[in-house]
């Protein structure tokens, strides 16, 4: 995040700062208007708070480790696959996953905004939508992977997918090992938001969630 | 445009540093306005590219300064100024003070939540047969729009091959300035690293982008 919100965050909570009057007259004046529902907003932010988050992409990913022919069509089809998913299916049309392998690694940036799959994933981090990671995940990935403290053996093929149309990327990571017959939801477990962005692998088995 | 937020390549911004245990927002006021983008958008005030436009539009000094939901924020007030849905007076002075302006969908209600829950669809029937197939070899155009394109600069003028098709889609490059939806064939198109960042580069490197069929020739 900027220093513009740190130095917000420094504040008594009493003293509202300059964006804070303004995105307040700004909704006071959509308000006045007629064009939005104050309760609606807070229903919106309810919505994201509560219920979409990484653990919509994490069943998708445990699933398809335990389900052959779903990866498959997951591979072939994102948006339809996930579709048969059900409490998930709200994914739009333009899903595509993408899968680790022990020959390549993919990653998934969006260099001209912030595109990111938010239907399986959540809200996007602060680092996803900043400069540092926007301006080299296509340029330097392997440094971009050191930051996150991730390396890659050097004859891994890296395969960067810039998000520039409304297309939408989910990363299946590789299923960890010493998981064997383990169940959907202890292996949901395992899987990162990170992982499914291609910044970081799955947990290993018994490590701190 | 040729603007800052093209930042695919560029150096010096730094380390990426993650937040451990990052809350969803660090303010109560970034809700507010991802909320206000929503609904506005789903009240038919804009569409997503015009949205993005306006946010590439501020001035680079700002741009770069600013964090994602202030961007969010400096985008929707300059976009409802420009469409006229507010005035300038009523930003001045916090309150209404003109006649709203008709919105295509309505007012967004607390029934229209479910509406911005359900991602957008962006395919469109062919007008025309698509041009490429998986396979081909294609150079991304040396193109430079002074509006908005979603042909990031690191690519142009250079060969990739084209590896999916997604079928047609709404183009942004039309839709952003409101030109209608004008469909085109939409590809992922992947390409060297070497090809892009030059032979001292990470040869185990492939980047891809999604282009759409105006951005590519046949090479």
């Amino acid at each position: 995040m900027s220093d513009h919100d740190h130095h917000h965050h420094d504040h008594d909570h009493s003293e509202l700062s300059e964006t804070e009057l303004r995105v307040r007259a700004l909704e006071t004046i959509l308000t006045e208007k007629g064009y939005v529902e104050p309760a609606a907003l807070d229903a919106i932010i309810q919505a994201y708070e509560t219920r979409i988050g990484p653990h919509n992409g994490a069943r998708v990913v445990a699933k398809a480790w335990t389900d052959p022919s779903f990866k498959q069509a997951l591979l072939e089809d994102g948006s339809k696959a996930v579709g048969t998913l059900g409490h998930v299916s709200r994914v739009g049309d333009h899903l595509v996953v993408v899968e680790n392998t022990p020959q390549r690694h993919n990653m998934v940036v969006c260099t001209l905004c912030s595109c990111y799959p938010w239907e399986m994933l959540g809200l996007p981090p602060v680092w996803y939508k900043a400069a540092p990671y926007r301006s080299r995940a296509v340029k330097d990935p392997r440094g971009v992977l050191a930051d996150f403290g991730v390396t890659l053996p050097k004859v891994t093929e890296i395969r960067v997918w810039d998000s520039t149309a409304e297309t939408r990327f989910l990363v299946l990571p590789m299923r960890p090992e010493g998981t064997e017959g383990w169940s959907e939801a202890q292996l949901a477990d395992l899987v990162t938001r990170d992982s499914m962005i291609g910044t970081g692998f799955p947990r290993r088995p018994g490590a701190p969630s | 445009m040729n603007g800052v937020h093209d930042m695919g390549g560029m150096d010096g911004f730094g380390k990426v540093e993650p937040e451990p245990n990052e809350p969803m927002f660090h303010a109560a006021w970034e809700a507010r306005v991802m909320a206000m983008v929503r609904a506005m958008g789903a009240a038919g005030a804009f569409n997503i590219d015009t949205s993005r436009y306006y946010r590439e539009a501020l001035p680079p000094h700002i741009y770069l300064a600013s964090c994602y939901y202030t961007k969010w924020l400096l985008g929707l007030e300059d976009l409802l100024l420009d469409k006229g849905f507010i005035a300038k007076d009523e930003v001045a002075t916090g309150h209404a003070v003109q006649p709203p302006k008709a919105l295509k969908h309505g007012k967004f209600e607390l029934d229209d939540v479910e509406r911005v829950m359900v991602r957008g669809k962006f395919g469109r029937t062919a007008p025309a047969p698509a041009k490429f197939k998986a396979g081909d070899r294609v150079r991304a155009k040396n193109i430079h729009p002074l509006t908005h394109t979603r042909l990031p600069r690191y690519v142009r003028g250079h060969v990739g091959v084209v590896e999916r098709d997604h079928g047609c889609h709404v183009f942004p490059d039309s839709a952003a300035m409101e030109a209608g939806e004008n469909p085109q064939w939409l590809y992922t198109v992947v390409f060297d690293g070497t090809e892009l960042w030059g032979p001292e580069s990470d040869p185990t490197v492939k980047i891809s982008v999604d282009a759409f069929e105006p951005y590519l020739e046949r090479v």
